[in-house]
């Protein structure tokens, strides 16, 4: 070994190093930003170290795409909103996935006839998960932004269809593996690649976007992998190991937290998802009470203790600051008040932490599925803004319901129910929920912002 | 050469370990800082992108190109983002009768 590469493998090590207490720093709120910066340290030596690598010797291009992508990331990352947080993550998951996609490429063209075959195989692995993960991610990019349809959208056969291509590249990866120099099939394995992202994703409906964005995570961290593999990097291979390790635990508890097992999100969520209306039409005939806001009000005002429920209608109306509102209204009346965040409320991982950080809600008043579970018996009022099948009673009784078994709050053994609810309609899962039609629940029907705001006017006058 | 993929692979599997032991000590709070913080480090694609933009071979190096600029959008406005959320978590000691004791503690 040259002096510069033992100089080049040790600053990588040191980078590794970096990245694991990063992460290390992401066990508490306290140290997680001082985590971050040996994050960002690591990231700086491993890529000044890069520069000195031998088969680096122009560097017209590389300046260009520094300077272009720091640009664009600053600007991005300077503008975007709070609740634009799934689509920033899934846009990401995408760039990482085209970045390796096209690595993958260029190094077939490079030396694809000379590599060993392990590398071989590596390199299509790699191209064939970057590119899937890169269209995968552009879609359900889409489903988030609206442009494509929420709802799952299935056609006949297509499980069928999406294994035998799986199985298809397999097979193709490996006849690369014995005759690299036929760039038909090479290019063929990265078509597949592309197209099954596509068709993988658009069978999954909005609210199964928690699963599907870690799942997403974890392949753009494999492919990662597979490209450390290719080109003999360790470094690629602790940090896309790290990436995936990281995506595979959110999704199997992610999947926990829907009751899928691991095995159905990997292989069945592709397709299996709640298929739309098989619950049968609503029926809007059954008695509901629609409150007012002074209804509301009166509840909340003669309540000594209240917990928030946010969902994903929360993120729509942007109500995460109006919700901190009022409970700093209630707060001063001598309430007290607590968050119940569901694992999979929103449409990513920790989606309503965030929210309610930006909103300026002390992290210590948001408690998790089990922490907050015994509370709701002893306490007064529940406000649901915006979450529906995490609040669903038939999760725990209805075995014919489609959620039945995903681990639900205990919303309904409050003493009133305010929810905050855009209409009766039920959501894209159409699955009926029986706490709306509860004779302790209100409905509080219209734009949740709106709502929220009217009963802190509500609780000021009184 | 032939023992250098088992060597790789005894690194890629104990990495998994290491990461799975230390995400799993991740609370659900930081969930998303979590993701975005990952996925800023696996922009470190960005290594194996600069040896494609940097290399003789010139279709290499306009992929490699697009490479680097995706991978550098990740890392830069993963690290950004993050840091940006991960300022907004804070314990507020707000109506809460107890911000002398806190500020002893901060000061040794």
């Amino acid at each position: 070994m040259t002096p510069t590469a033992v100089l080049l493998s040790l600053s990588y090590l040191v980078s590794a190093v970096l990245f694991i207490l990063c992460l290390r720093g992401l066990s508490g709120p306290q140290t997680a930003r001082r985590g971050l910066f040996l994050g960002e340290l690591g990231m700086l030596i491993a890529v000044v170290a890069t520069l000195l690598h031998k088969e680096v010797v122009s560097y017209e291009w590389i300046l260009a795409g520094l300077l272009l992508g720091s640009t664009i990331g600053v600007a991005i990352s300077a503008t975007i909103p709070m609740t634009k947080m799934p689509e920033r993550i899934a846009l990401s998951h995408s760039f990482g996935g085209l970045a390796t996609g096209l690595v993958g490429i260029a190094e077939y063209m490079r030396e694809g006839e000379h590599l060993s075959a392990f590398k071989m195989g590596a390199l299509g692995f790699e191209t064939f998960l970057g590119l899937l993960t890169f269209t995968g991610s552009i879609m359900a990019f889409g489903k988030l932004q609206g442009f494509i349809s929420g709802a799952p959208i299935t056609w006949k056969g297509q499980n069928v269809a999406n294994i035998g291509l799986f199985f298809g590249s397999l097979v193709a990866i490996g006849l690369l593996v014995v005759r690299p120099e036929l760039h038909v099939v090479f290019f063929g394995i990265a078509a597949v690649g592309l197209a099954l992202g596509v068709m993988a994703v658009l069978p999954i409906g909005g609210a199964d976007m928690p699963v599907v964005i870690s799942l997403l995570n974890s392949y753009a961290g494999l492919a990662a992998c597979a490209t450390g593999f290719a080109l003999g990097s360790q470094i690629l291979i602790i940090s896309g190991a790290l990436d995936g390790s990281s995506g595979l635990l959110l999704s199997m508890l992610m999947s926990k937290a829907i009751n899928r097992s691991f095995a159905n999100v990997l292989f069945g969520a592709f397709g299996t998802s709640l298929t739309p209306g098989a619950a049968g039409a609503p029926q809007l005939t059954k008695a509901y009470n629609e409150a007012t806001i002074e209804d509301a009000g009166a509840v909340l005002k003669a309540s000594q203790s209240v917990i928030f429920v946010p969902g994903y209608g929360m993120a729509v109306s942007q109500a995460q600051h109006a919700v901190r509102d009022l409970a700093a209204a209630l707060e001063r009346r001598g309430v007290d008040v607590k968050y119940a965040i569901h694992p999979v409320a929103g449409r990513m991982p920790g989606h309503m932490n965030v929210l309610l950080a930006e909103a300026n809600v002390s992290y210590d008043k948001l408690f998790d599925l089990d922490d907050i579970n015994d509370d709701f018996a002893r306490t007064d009022a529940v406000v649901i803004v915006g979450a529906n099948d995490v609040v669903n009673p038939a999760a725990k009784k209805d075995k014919t319901s489609p959620i039945y078994g995903m681990p639900v709050f205990n919303v309904e053994q409050a003493r009133s129910v305010l929810v905050l609810k855009r209409s009766m309609n039920p959501g894209f899962s159409g699955v009926e929920n029986e706490l709306f039609f509860a004779p302790n629940t209100m409905m509080v029907l219209g734009d949740a912002k709106k709502t929220l705001l009217a009963l802190i006017g509500e609780l000021k006058e009184g | 050469m032939s023992g250098e993929w088992i060597f790789n692979l005894y690194v890629f599997v104990l990495a998994t370990f290491v990461g799975y032991q230390v995400i799993a000590r991740v609370p659900p709070l930081l969930h998303t800082p979590l993701m975005s913080g990952t996925n800023a480090i696996s922009g470190i694609s960005l290594v194996a992108s600069l040896i494609a933009a940097g290399s003789h071979h010139h279709l290499s190096q306009i992929l490699g190109f697009i490479a680097v600029t995706c991978a550098t959008i990740n890392v830069v406005g993963g690290f950004l983002i993050t840091d940006r959320m991960l300022r907004m978590f804070r314990r507020k000691p707000d109506a809460k009768p107890a911000p002398l004791s806190q500020d002893r503690q901060g000061k040794p």
